[in-house]
């Protein structure tokens, strides 16, 4: 994971920043769209009149008890909203690192045969533009010439340049990175306003943000258990004058708010926001919150083998010697033709050396010549100062090569070959000269961990299918190693597409990753899609999803950021539902306690007085929202298991412990207001 | 012996309520079976005749409306029917007809299966009455209830674009269900001496020498479907209490069962629906566990009797025997109230203003829940919308948006939900507030003091929950509470019955969510758990501060 974005929680500038939002966002028009919360400010300034012009009430008795109702209900929202504010600052500061890197850049535009410099604010898709070395890439678009590497950073976060060219998946770059060596010609393929790196600011600083479905539907309940309550709370002045309980207006109020669901109310948007910024930490950007909690529901996720669940590059597994030549002696070989190969199937021969413990003269490859590796020889090697030959390389080409210069082929090289291959591996021949002394077994291998975590997927519910293109036994045998649920093999990228429409029609909802064009109608497809950002523009365009380090395997974790979202809104919903129970406790026998002194029984909490019990619950209802500020944040933990285990933990967290805690806090904070009433 | 009676009482109840659920299953399944060769030939007719002869689904909107106008018909007819009973055959003790707001109140009430009664059966009704409006009217608004849960059922457990046909379910609830059973029950009571007959009163002269009038009629045949189709409106005023309605224990028992069985196997009938009898039975269990803590409570108090009269010196080893028939005594007294009040029939066989501050806490807080047992295929349609609630609420927490027998609860589902779970208390909190600021409510009230609001209160909870038992000692016959009555009567009824209607037929029309391992379970103990905590977080809270004002005062004041 990348943790170079990890800000603390709560850094100094940040919280300076959200104590000034939340007191900004005190205003009705803003206030409106959490209706919740919205209710507490009304009350709030209900009683501020009664505590400013208490002659209008008759409250001139109960001046001190109204302010200080007063300055709690002022905190609840305010705290409620510095909720808000911080997590939607988190996401603003990132943002305001993406604008500088955006800035304002010229660009040179090709017009007719010449060059001009114009702004690249000025630039519409199809213009096309020369950008050379050390100068800023104007808007997203696609390489039509020429070869750069390119720093991406800004966006990525990562160091390490990528190489641009025309043609092929590597094409697309975007507005706002650097071209560092060499001069490509890119046709723009956004207009001003729409390219990557401004739907990315947007994203961040959640300009965009549209509740998602199962936020309204969870918002629509919220707000009917207000409405309830509010009508709970005005009938019952009347009711209870019948038996001679005269109840103050700042009481009820009292009685309304520690009601209504406003812990969950001040941290429902909070918990929306910190979800999609820990995706963004996570170097993966989220088009919508939707997607996010779409990643939640996934049962199906299609993966590609390569790169995904395998290295992808073929890595030297075993080495076989053939026509009695022996196992050491073709390992030097092997080892020798690779001395100077930077590839990475050159670089695992000598890993295999070190890992079998064989021994070669390293110093035999001093002063030879490396050959390079090209598409018409399918070969590589070294030639010694000696004058031999060290050649590896398709076992096709090596044969060739050997028969050329009059060497003879063993007979088993076509049978091991042929065996490699069938078990999916890639066979590499080794030869010095005109002698073949064995092949060099190439696999696939499967990265490290992730049998386990494809356990975990399994526990959660989420089948796996594997994608690759090599026939049915590979796909199998990979298969069977990884530990995932079913494989496609010899797939078409039509395939994919296939899969995903027939789970989708059993009702599954399928998350899957790509990069290349012809994976982006799957990706548009897919629930959740999941497109590398060293992919093409047309896949990024059809995900909702895209890794900036271009990881696939991050997939996985997406999930389980996505249910992890989930778990926190709901946690916290049956936590604050639940502290009712204890709310009820605290302040109806003090409601009644005047007129009715019999009510005492009800006090089971023994608290002080009826002022300071009405007043332990208001102040407990307020300062819940920042001690549960942290937890909003940062998410339930959540490890993968069983649904049932997974509900019993969090409902005896959170619906035990919502039950419990209100009573102990709200007892605590009694004795110290009790101290001063 | 007192427990024993009641543990029968109960044993015999699930022993039946299982097996009932899958006849019920058998009859709105719509899938041929046995019975078809026994009840077709009844049916077939009857189909002919209403130009029934395609009964294909019907949308929910559909279903909704047929519902509502058919419900209309009955009302206009049995409207004009009551208004004009006095010029109409077998009215042999010369009663008038009825005065326009009572007679409003009367036909929402009976329509809407409440049976809430401000006039007296035996000068208020002439016999044509009793048997064409509320005999009819008992039959026909319990089928249609029936209908209502049936379609509900079938919306939130299968898939496609409709519910069934309401014509189809109304006409199978009365030939296979309510009819048979009528039948059988009104003979047994029969055999036990309940009166079934169209005599006039009888006017005789007792052994001191003055003239009594004993009042009897059709009572059997009403008293069957009162029970049965959790009715509640008796044939005399002071309903089963009365000796020729409930002459013995026996008759009490069969009358306690004949309430409770139909509602009791509606969340079986569920289970076979669903295609998971666990689903069933969490549903029962839910039901069944808040029934035993509202009869517990109920028992106990009554049998701790008064404290009041206690501490004046009177035995108390009877408990508290005031407003109740000795015949019965606290444990057939409790169970009933408890029942009556659970499947919100409304009939009662001891007066529930004269129960211990407690004890008449049982009654009003079951009607507020409606959800224990509840009223004719109402109160599993109520359980089941909790059943939503609690999924949506703690569904998240296993990391997925939350899903209800398959299918995504999504924000259009939960405005419906939103309306259903408002309305309740809406339209019981307010109308109770509104008497209490006017001198026409408060008039009406004969106590102060707490009980007085407990009077209110439980006129409305009984009209909200289609209740219909009375708490007595409200003089609740005047154009106010006619009014009021009859508009909470009729809102409680079409208001939550239409959005529920609207939430099966969303449900049905979504595509399914495959289960598996990370699938919230909503059949195992856990979740009956669960429920439980959600009726008591959303359906009992809410009533909290009123309940302390009323019932709780009143014992906290007394003890």
């Amino acid at each position: 994971m990348n943790e170079k974005r990890n800000k603390s929680l709560f850094s100094g500038p940040l919280v300076a920043q959200a104590l000034k939002a939340s007191v900004v966002k005190l205003s009705p028009a803003a206030m409106v769209k959490n209706p919740v919360m919205f209710v507490v400010e009304i009350s709030a300034f209900v009683v501020l009149l009664m505590t400013l012009f208490p002659g209008y009430f008759n409250a001139e008795d109960s001046l001190g008890f109204n302010l200080t109702v007063f300055l709690i209900l002022l905190f609840t929202v305010l705290f409620a909203n510095f909720a808000e504010a911080l997590a939607e600052g988190r996401g603003k500061a990132q943002a305001d690192t993406l604008k500088r890197t955006k800035g304002e850049s010229m660009a040179n535009k090709i017009v007719g045969s010449g060059i001009r410099t114009v702004p690249s604010n000025e630039l519409r898709k199809g213009d096309i533009v020369v950008v050379s070395q050390g100068e800023m890439i104007p808007g997203d678009g696609e390489v039509i010439e020429g070869l750069a590497s390119v720093d991406e950073s800004a966006i990525t976060g990562e160091s390490a340049p990528v190489i641009k060219e025309a043609g092929g998946d590597f094409s697309s770059v975007t507005g706002g990175t650097r071209v560092i060596s060499d001069r490509i010609k890119v046709k723009i393929a956004s207009d001003p306003g729409e390219t990557f790196i401004d739907r990315m600011i947007a994203l961040v600083e959640g300009a965009e943000r549209q509740k998602t479905p199962n936020e309204i539907a969870l918002n629509t309940l919220l707000i009917s258990l207000t409405i309830i309550f509010l009508i709970v709370v005005v009938t019952l002045r009347p009711i209870a004058t019948y038996v001679g309980v005269d109840l103050e207006i700042p009481v009820l109020i009292t009685l309304l708010v520690c009601l209504i669901p406003t812990t969950i109310g001040g941290l429902l948007s909070a918990i929306g926001i910190a979800g999609m910024d820990r995706v963004t930490q996570f170097n993966v950007l989220a088009m919508s919150g939707k997607a996010v909690e779409a990643a939640g529901d996934i049962n199906t996720m299609i993966l590609d083998k390569t790169g995904t669940i395998t290295y992808g590059n073929r890595m030297a597994s075993d080495i076989v010697p053939i026509g009695g030549a022996s196992l050491d002696e073709t390992a030097v070989w092997a080892a020798i033709s690779s001395i100077q190969d930077e590839t990475p199937e050159g670089r695992s021969v000598i890993e295999w050396m070190k890992h079998n413990s064989k021994a070669y003269d390293a110093t035999l490859g001093d002063g030879g010549s490396f050959v390079e590796f090209k598409a018409e020889t399918r070969m590589s090697g070294i030639d010694l100062k000696d004058g031999r030959q060290v050649r590896k390389g398709a076992v096709d080409s090596v044969r060739k090569w050997v028969i050329a210069q009059g060497g003879a082929i063993p007979q088993d090289l076509e049978g091991q070959a042929d065996r490699i291959a069938s078990e999916g591996g890639t066979p590499l021949a080794v030869a010095v000269g005109n002698r073949v002394f064995g092949v060099i077994y190439l696999k696939d291998t499967v990265k490290p961990g992730m049998r386990e975590r494809f356990g975990q997927l399994r526990e959660m519910g989420i089948k796996t299918i594997m994608c690759t293109g090599d026939n049915p036994l590979t796909a199998a045998t990979i298969a069977r190693e990884a530990g995932v649920d079913d494989f496609i093999a010899e797939s078409k990228p039509e395939d994919k597409i296939a899969v995903i429409r027939r789970e989708q029609a059993e009702g599954k909802l399928v998350a899957m990753t790509g990069d290349g064009t012809n994976d982006a109608p799957a990706l548009a497809q897919a629930d959740v899609g999941l497109a590398m950002n060293s992919g093409t523009m047309a896949a990024k365009e059809a995900a909702n999803m895209v890794d900036l380090d271009s990881d696939p395997s991050k997939i996985i974790e997406v999930v389980a950021i996505g249910k992890q979202l989930l778990m926190t809104r709901g946690a916290l919903t049956t936590f604050s539902i639940a502290n009712d129970i204890a709310k009820y406790f605290a302040i109806i026998p003090a409601m009644f306690m005047l007129a009715i002194p019999e009510m005492e029984a009800l006090n089971i909490m023994n608290l002080g007085s009826p002022l300071s019990a009405v007043l332990s619950a208001l102040v407990f209802n307020a300062i819940i929202i920042p001690l549960l500020i942290p937890l909003a944040m940062k998410g339930v933990a959540y490890r993968p298991m069983h649904a049932s285990r997974l509900l019993s933990r969090n409902l005896l967290v959170f619906g035990l412990g919502g039950v419990i805690a209100p009573f102990i806090g709200i007892k605590i904070i009694d004795l110290i207001v009790h101290v001063w009433i | 012996m007192d427990i024993l009676q009641i543990v029968i009482v109960i044993g015999v109840l699930v022993l039946i309520a299982k097996p009932l659920g899958n006849v019920l299953y058998h009859v709105f399944s719509n899938e041929p079976n046995r019975t078809d060769h026994v009840f077709g030939w009844l049916e077939r007719p009857i189909y002919a005749l209403i130009g029934l002869k395609q009964r294909g689904g019907m949308s929910w909107k559909r279903y909704a409306l047929s519902f509502v106008v058919t419900n209309l018909m009955l009302v206009a007819i049995g409207y004009i029917l009551l208004r004009m009973q006095s010029g109409l055959p077998l009215n042999p003790n010369d009663i008038g007809s009825m005065e326009p707001t009572l007679a409003f109140n009367t036909i929402i009430s009976f329509m809407t299966n409440t049976n809430l009664q401000h006039y007296s059966g035996e000068t208020g009704l002439t016999y044509f009455a009793q048997m064409a409006v509320i005999t009819m009217m008992m039959f026909t608004s319990a089928a249609s209830g029936f209908s209502v849960a049936a379609a509900f059922v079938r919306g939130v457990t299968s898939k496609g674009k409709t519910i069934g046909n309401f014509f189809e379910d109304f006409v199978k609830a009365h030939t296979r269900v309510f009819l048979p059973l009528a039948t059988i029950v009104a003979l047994v009571l029969v055999a036990l001496q309940v009166p079934q007959t169209l005599d006039p009163t009888l006017s005789l002269t007792t052994l001191q020498g003055a003239t009594q009038q004993i009042a009897i009629g059709p009572v059997a045949s009403l008293e069957s479907i009162k029970h049965l189709g959790t009715n509640g409106g008796g044939f005399f005023g002071v309903n089963s209490a009365h000796p020729f309605e409930n002459p013995n224990p026996l008759t009490n028992v069969i009358q306690i069962l004949s309430m409770w069985a139909l509602p009791a196997s509606l969340p079986f009938m569920y289970g076979r629906f669903a295609n998971n009898r666990k689903q069933g039975w969490v549903i029962f269990a839910t039901m069944m566990a808040l029934f035993l803590v509202f009869l517990t409570v109920a028992y106990t108090a009554e049998k701790s009797g008064n404290p009041l009269l206690n501490d004046v010196g009177i035995d108390a080893s009877q408990g508290s025997m005031e407003g109740k028939e000795v015949r019965f005594g606290i444990a057939q007294s409790a169970l009933f109230t408890t029942v009556t009040t659970a499947a919100t029939t409304g009939s009662v066989n001891n007066m529930h203003d004269t129960l211990t501050p407690l004890g008449g806490l049982v009654p009003l807080a079951e009607m507020m829940l409606n959800v224990v047992f509840g009223g004719k295929g109402v109160g599993l349609i109520n359980m089941l919308m909790y059943a939503i609630l609690a999924v949506f609420i703690c569904g998240l927490m296993v990391g997925r948006t939350p899903e209800f027998l398959g299918r995504k609860i999504e924000p259009h589902e939960m405005k419906l939900i939103a309306i259903a779970i408002l309305a309740h208390p809406f339209i019981i909190l307010v109308p109770t507030a509104a008497a209490f600021v006017t001198e026409l409510g408060m008039g009406s009230l004969s106590n102060s003091g707490f009980h007085g609001i407990t009077q209110a209160l439980y006129e409305y909870a009984s009209s909200a929950a289609n209740n219909g038992s009375g708490f007595e000692g409200l003089a609740d016959n005047t154009p106010f509470w006619n009014i009021t009555t009859g508009l909470v009567m009729f809102v409680g009824r079409y208001i939550s019955i239409i959005a529920m209607l609207a939430v099966a037929g969303s449900l049905t029309r979504k595509q399914w969510v495959p289960e598996t391992i990370g699938t919230f379970r909503t059949d195992n103990a856990l979740f009956v758990f669960l429920l439980i905590g959600t009726v008591i977080l959303i359906g009992a809270l809410t009533f909290l501060p009123v309940i302390v004002l009323g019932p709780i005062a009143e014992h906290l004041t007394i003890r």
